[in-house]
């Protein structure tokens, strides 16, 4: 049943992509499989269309791209790279929604500019999954029902992995604070707590 | 949100000339954590972002027994509320870094861009053309002010929003500045501006100044400190009242001690009455009930925000009991 889920969903959203999605996909961005992105350079980043390089790793894969300088993170990932699963709900860091991993660490990925993870590694949900596995926690969330809507779902992930990464066996406390940057409007706070536990067991 | 260009300057000399001498024209940008939701809000509006990631040293922290704490302006949040000296020597410190916004934001936003964070009133960020901004009037004065300050305002009520602020005035805390021709070291306690000041800035930097470094000086070994911050829910918001006390702890009282006070007035504050009222003092009941009597006794609440001075007097006598426990 999970795995169904999964497949449906993800399949779905990849075709509409390749569809529909050359409009924003844009043509500069190249994806592909390097280790190490170069080290921030020192400059005036601005062309005549005031467009600057960006160079990152998202999910493994290195991006090399061109962006206008307000461009945020999140504007990168999800209208550039197409990797929609992570969400916007505030776009203002108060919510948690759009949380990401940067260099390991949980960040809000609607309230920093693109740039600032230039010469970094950004890990979205989508980055989780090991070709078609579920992910420990995506599995420790269904198994617990850590959600409903699941609107929020995306970024509770992520921020439970940034958790796990800091605190591999976190206690309950721990659990809380490490989690509070993320609101549910569905209020499944319990359920979200008792999936990290289960996730921290796998 | 309104485009800009994006610098990346290799050291603060050419950092401090790119920022220029209008706050119009050009911003520093730390993590972003206020400045985006500042120009997402078009409360500012800079063409230019100088970014100071480049720059050596600022993200490095130094702990020098006899010396104290030097923390670099772009260390995280999150990284010095993690380190060991901070934990178990500045403990006031770490708990209002664990008290600060969110994991996330914690990770993003760095310890000389909390200090330097604009003010949360509503009428601010939001759209009104207020005297902070340049416009006629204080929105605040006569309107919802249950948030503001009940000292050290007119003609503008704001409270500073800053949790770490708090805890490195009740340290004694200075911080260095570099601009275009000159570099100097001021208490915290200087850095910050009142309304009847400025009332358009919270601090005494100049749009060309940088604040590169924080130090802590040294603390004697039988000093206890902590941080207890009063907000309406319990993960992450804005201290409603907060206080930070740092004491030297004698076997029978306190031999001394500073506290310092959040959520109450437009810049940390600190009143002279309460330290000089702890030299010697002995933890009692009555003690305690006295120190809190003294306490705020020139506040000026306005229409809605009485309540802060009963609720930081409780807050002095907890924080003392705690830290005397
Ligand atoms: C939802 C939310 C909740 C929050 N809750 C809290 C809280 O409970 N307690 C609290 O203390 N804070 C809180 N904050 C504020 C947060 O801690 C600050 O936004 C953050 O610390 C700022 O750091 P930054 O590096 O992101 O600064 P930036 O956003 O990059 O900069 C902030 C401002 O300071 C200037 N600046 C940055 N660095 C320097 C420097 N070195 N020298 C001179 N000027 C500089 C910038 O130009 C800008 O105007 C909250 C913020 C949000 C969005
Ligand atoms: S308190 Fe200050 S920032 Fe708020 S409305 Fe009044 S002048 Fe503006
Ligand atoms: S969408 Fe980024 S924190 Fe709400
Ligand atoms: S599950 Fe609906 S918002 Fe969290």
């Amino acid at each position: 049943m999970a795995k169904n889920k999964k497949n449906s969903r993800s399949m779905s959203r990849r075709d509409f992509m390749k569809g529909f999605g050359s409009g924003v996909v844009g043509g500069s961005i190249m994806l592909q499989t390097l280790h190490a992105a170069p080290p921030p350079t020192t400059g005036t980043f601005k062309d005549e269309s005031n467009r600057v390089e960006l160079t990152l790793k998202v999910n493994g894969k290195l991006v090399q791209t061109k962006i206008t300088p307000h461009t945020t993170l999140i504007e990168l990932i999800r209208d550039k790279l197409a990797l929609t699963g992570t969400k916007v709900v505030c776009n203002h860091g108060e919510c948690g929604a759009c949380t990401v991993l940067l260099d390991g660490r949980a960040v809000y990925s609607c309230h920093m500019l693109a740039l600032d993870a230039h010469g970094k590694e950004v890990i979205t949900v989508e980055g989780l999954m090991q070709g078609e596995e579920l992910h420990p926690l995506q599995e420790a969330f269904i198994e617990k029902d850590g959600m409903q809507c699941g609107f929020c779902t995306p970024g509770q992930i992520m921020a439970a992995q940034g958790l796990l990464n800091e605190h591999p066996h976190p206690n309950r406390e721990q659990i809380l604070k490490g989690m509070s940057g993320n609101i549910c409007r569905c209020s499944a706070y319990p359920k979200i707590a008792d999936s990290v536990v289960a996730a921290a067991k796998k | 949100m309104k485009s800009f260009s994006y610098h990346q300057p290799k050291d603060i000399r050419e950092a401090s000339n790119l920022l220029g001498d209008n706050w119009q024209d050009a911003l520093l940008n730390a993590g972003g954590t206020d400045l985006l939701g500042l120009i997402k809000h078009d409360i500012e509006k800079p063409d230019h972002l100088v970014n100071l990631k480049a720059v050596k040293d600022l993200d490095k922290v130094r702990y020098q027994e006899g010396k104290g704490l030097s923390i670099g302006a772009l260390v995280k949040l999150n990284d010095l509320a993690a380190m060991d000296i901070v934990q178990n020597k500045y403990t006031v410190l770490a708990e209002a870094l664990q008290e600060t916004a969110s994991p996330q934001l914690r990770n993003m936003g760095t310890i000389g861009g909390n200090l330097c964070q604009r003010p949360r009133c509503w009428y601010f960020r939001g759209d009104f053309d207020c005297l902070r901004k340049g416009g006629e009037l204080c929105f605040a004065a006569d309107g919802e002010n249950k948030y503001h300050c009940i000292s050290g305002g007119g003609p503008c009520f704001i409270v500073h929003p800053s949790d770490p602020a708090v805890a490195l005035l009740a340290l004694d805390a200075s911080v260095t500045i570099a601009g275009k021709d000159r570099e100097y070291t001021v208490p915290l306690h200087d850095f910050f501006v009142l309304p009847e000041d400025d009332v358009m800035r919270e601090n005494i930097l100049q749009p060309h100044e940088i604040v590169t470094r924080i130090h802590v000086p040294d603390l004697p070994s039988n000093t206890r400190s902590g941080y207890i911050k009063f907000k309406e829910r319990d993960v992450w918001d804005f201290a409603v009242v907060s206080v930070a006390a740092v004491l030297r702890m004698g076997s029978e009282r306190i031999e001394g001690g500073t506290m310092a006070f959040g959520g109450v007035a437009p810049k940390p504050w600190m009143e002279k009455t309460i330290n000089d009222a702890l030299n010697r003092m002995e933890v009692t009941d009555t003690n305690l009930d006295s120190l809190a009597q003294i306490a705020f006794t020139d506040a000026l609440p306005l229409a809605q925000n009485g309540y802060k001075i009963p609720l930081v007097r409780n807050l002095i006598k907890r924080v003392i009991r705690t830290l005397n426990a």
